[in-house]
């Protein structure tokens, strides 16, 4: 039975991941650009949260709200301001901008805070299981994480299907110039893109404040999780993420279980490496080229 | 009007001078473990390490347009090649060198077909993964000492002036090494190969040029390159620890470097080590800051100045320091037919 | 006042001139042909018109306000539509959200998506379909439409006949007729020159970034129009 709450465990961790790989996916499927910052600005989030609830004294739930809300602004700024930019035929510019800008936000974080571990306290939910029977229980919080991801990539793809600004989203995302002549600002798109990216990685980094400890230096990891989760569930699909990222939980978890602690992340890795091989577009690809 | 008389050239005059200079220096450098300080020597011998790292992961980032962020793999697996070879199997360190970078290969070459699934960005992140991969397995065996790492012994038990000279020598030589490497590639029908494929992808296929092993190559020699590299550094310090040796820190030196000094260049990453060296040892001591620093510099200079200093030197007096590029020469004056052929002799168009 | 003037508008793609010195004007409900061979500068014209390039010297005049300093999405709004070259629908959009982005930019009028279905009859079956399944004259239909959509005071079409069987290229002209019936300025590029001719009561032939020829096709004999085609 152990096996099983292991199993639950690595589904609700695919949940986190699949937060902090939903706005990779959706940069990456606008305007094909792969920040590398992307995990960096989410522990940035975590830490602003951090600020608010120690500095300013606001709950946990408020200090969350306005990070995400200031990391939406962020985004936007970041987009507009700097890596638009970037953008352009030659596509080692992005790349090369956007890990500076991760080495510039985790030297920053160290300089402000300090390298240490931080958390966020939020109580006693951390604690809190469900026992479901004599030998399962599952944890509340991973839980709930797990939902707010669903609901956030409902929500998503709910905006881009059924909404004005989601179709110019996709219709930018299909052809930059084509959209431009429907009178489509693709400055203005790319910046929302970004700063709802921005937002939902916001809110996976506070999450994962909450959940466990971490360091200005966690960025990367998040990141390369990310990654993974986006290719393996495919390109140009969003469900497909979060099924990714649910793989990507269950390898880590089983892994540790199976081999010790120091090996489930080696498994995860592996197992999106054989993914990569075998299924190069993974799961559920909608186009195939990269 | 029939088809003037042309040859390709590469170097003109003032080539033959910067390989004059070049030897001139190269040979002053040799010289130091005959009179220079130990401790100028080690410092040296970073130096050379960066320029070989930079020159290395110029190759792929610069000539195949395959950003890598994960060369830091081949380094760690360099420098653990070293204590494998030296201590474990036993050969001399010197020559434990040098079949580092061998292991170093042996672990790209499976690796290679897989990233190169991954374009643009997502290839980068995905050398990522396999450096992250490569460090936890080091890490989690117990054999190669785990999280606290390994003590090359077989280099420890060198004479000191045998090391610290030799160790100097090797660092010049893998140094000097790669540039040449990297000059006499370009000058290959591999380098016009990348180039082609740098350009055009697409077009360069369409017109012959097998994408895949080429790209192929240049990843190997990098990792090779990236390979000695570490076993070089390990050698410097007599101690490996995963953590260190695997370092994204390395690409960020590599990559800063190259960004500085000009993409697509051998002079660029010459320069651009200078320039980084120079503000290593004055600013080193400011630990975070120092690299917080080079990461605005590297932002604002990639977003405003995407060729780099050399770059910009070379496109504003059209300086090349090494002959790598072909011109085309016309042996002699085409008849004029029309006043605008009268008059054109000498070197008439430039391509890289 | 002309809805379009052009003066020695000059278009540079890189090193290579598009275009020289070129000028005319476009009356209101007029139906303006630009013909002439590949190459001729007729796709860069419009594309500029519409804002993706700029000129490098002249000016456009647009209902006797100058355009140049308005981005393309802008132009939209003005009311200038483009149908590109190569139709370029969205291709993961349906033909009906298709429909709906050819409005996001534009203004209010006649054109919606059920007088857009009326004058293509071919698209009311395929309105849910993804744009990227439909055949080159249905998309080029939905291109136009999408156009449309946008209530435009000058329409712009770039070689609607490219790539199509010749049954379709009729029924694309006929709907062009009912579309000219309307009253609507259309600026069209065409290869075409036999299709073309009978839709435009103006025409304007290129020849390498020039004008060649200029004229009612009524006053043109077909031996002139030849001769400026090619450079005779």
């Amino acid at each position: 039975m152990d096996w099983v709450n292991v199993a639950i465990q690595g589904v609700l961790l695919g949940g986190l991941y699949a937060l902090f790989a939903t706005g990779l996916a959706l940069v990456f499927g606008v305007m094909r650009m792969v920040n590398l910052a992307h995990g960096d600005l989410g522990i940035l989030a975590a830490f602003v949260a951090l600020f608010l609830f120690q500095s300013l004294h606001l709950g946990v739930m408020w200090s969350g709200l306005v990070t995400i809300a200031i990391m939406f602004v962020v985004g936007y700024l970041l987009q507009r301001g700097l890596l638009n930019f970037t953008l352009g035929s030659d596509d080692t510019r992005p790349i090369v901008v956007t890990f500076g800008l991760s080495i510039i936000i985790q030297n920053g974080l160290i300089m402000w805070f300090s390298a240490d571990s931080q958390g966020l306290d939020a109580g006693q939910i951390e604690n809190i299981s469900i026992r479901i029977s004599d030998k399962l229980s599952i944890g509340w919080f991973p839980l709930l994480v797990f939902v707010t991801s669903i609901v956030v990539i409902a929500l998503l793809q709910t905006f881009l299907n059924r909404t004005k600004l989601g179709r110019a989203f996709r219709a930018t995302s299909d052809d930059r110039e084509a959209a431009e002549l429907m009178g489509i600002d693709n400055r203005h798109i790319y910046g929302l893109a970004m700063a709802i990216a921005l937002a939902i990685v916001a809110l996976a980094g506070i999450l994962l404040a909450v959940r466990t400890t971490f360091d200005p230096t966690q960025g990367p990891f998040r990141l390369i999780f990310a990654f993974e989760a986006v290719i393996m569930g495919g390109m140009g699909s969003i469900w497909g993420t979060l099924v990714g990222a649910i793989v990507l939980g269950l390898s880590q978890t089983l892994g540790s279980q199976a081999f010790g602690s120091g090996w489930g992340l080696l498994v995860g890795h592996l197992v999106f490496l054989t993914v990569l091989a075998v299924r190069p577009s993974g799961f559920f690809a909608k186009t195939v080229t990269a | 009007m029939s088809a003037p008389a042309f040859r390709i050239a590469r170097s003109t005059r003032m080539h033959r001078y910067v390989l004059v200079v070049g030897v001139l220096i190269v040979v002053v450098l040799a010289s130091f473990p005959l009179w220079a300080q130990v401790s100028f020597m080690r410092t040296m011998v970073t130096f050379f390490t960066l320029l070989a790292l930079a020159q290395m992961w110029n190759l792929l980032g610069g000539y195949a347009g395959l950003i890598s962020v994960g060369q830091q793999a081949y380094i760690g697996l360099g420098a653990y090649g070293l204590w494998l070879i030296g201590d474990v199997i036993g050969l001399h360190p010197f020559i434990a060198v040098i079949l580092a970078g061998g292991l170093a290969v042996l672990v790209a070459l499976p690796i290679a077909p897989l990233i190169f699934r991954l374009r643009g960005g997502y290839f980068a992140i995905g050398t990522w993964v396999v450096a992250e991969v490569v460090r936890l397995i080091v890490a989690n065996i117990q054999a190669t000492g785990g999280g606290s790492g390994k003590t090359v012994i077989s280099a420890a038990r060198l004479p000191i002036d045998t090391r610290i000279n030799g160790t100097y020598l090797l660092a010049l030589f893998v140094a000097v090494g790669s540039i040449l490497l990297v000059y006499f590639l370009l000058r290959s029908r591999l380098g016009l190969a990348l180039t082609a494929i740098r350009d055009n992808e697409l077009a360069a296929q369409s017109s012959g040029v097998n994408v895949f092993r080429s790209k192929l190559y240049v990843y190997l020699i990098s990792a090779f390159g990236c390979g000695v590299i570490g076993a070089v550094v390990a050698m410097n310090l007599l101690r490996i620890q995963p953590a260190a040796a695997f370092s994204i820190s390395w690409t960020a030196y590599a990559m800063f470097i190259v960004v500085i000094g000009g993409f697509g260049s051998i002079e660029g990453p010459i320069i651009g080590t200078v320039i980084y060296f120079a503000l290593l040892q004055t600013l080193s001591q400011y630990g975070t800051t120092y690299m917080l620093l080079l990461g605005v510099i590297a932002v604002v200079i990639a977003t405003k100045a995407p060729r780099g200093l050399w770059g910009f030197i070379a496109k504003r007096w059209d300086v090349h320091l090494f002959p790598v590029r072909r011109r085309l020469v016309l042996e002699e004056p085409p008849k004029p037919e029309s006043p605008a052929a009268a008059g054109a002799s000498g070197p008439v168009a430039e391509a890289s | 006042m002309s809805v379009l003037e052009l003066q020695d508008v000059d278009v540079f793609y890189g090193d290579f001139q598009a275009l020289f010195k070129v000028s005319f004007k476009v009356e209101e409900g007029q139906t303006f042909a630009c013909i002439g061979a590949n190459g001729g500068g007729k796709s860069t014209l419009l594309r500029t018109i519409a804002g993706l390039q700029r000129p490098a010297s002249g000016q456009i005049l647009f209902q006797g306000e100058p355009v140049d300093k308005y981005p393309a999405h802008d132009r939209v709004g003005m009311g200038i539509a483009l149908v590109p070259e190569g139709r370029r629908v969205f291709p993961s959009l349906t033909v009906f959200e298709n429909l709906q982005i050819g409005a996001y930019g534009g203004r209010k009028g006649e054109w919606n998506t059920g007088s857009v279905m009326e004058l293509f009859p071919l698209l009311r079956p395929l309105v849910k379909r993804q744009a990227s399944s439909l055949s080159g004259g249905e998309q080029q239909a939905l291109a136009i439409g999408r156009a449309l959509m946008s209530n435009p005071r000058l329409l712009l079409l770039d070689e609607v006949s490219l790539g199509l069987a010749p049954v379709v290229i009729k029924r694309i002209y006929e709907a062009m007729v009912l579309l000219v019936g309307t009253g609507t300025t259309i600026l069209v590029v065409e290869q075409d020159v036999q299709h073309v001719l009978t839709v435009a009561d103006h025409v304007a032939c290129f020849l390498e970034g020039r004008i060649s020829l200029e004229g009612k096709p009524s006053d043109l004999s077909s031996e002139a129009i030849t001769a400026a085609y090619f450079g005779m």
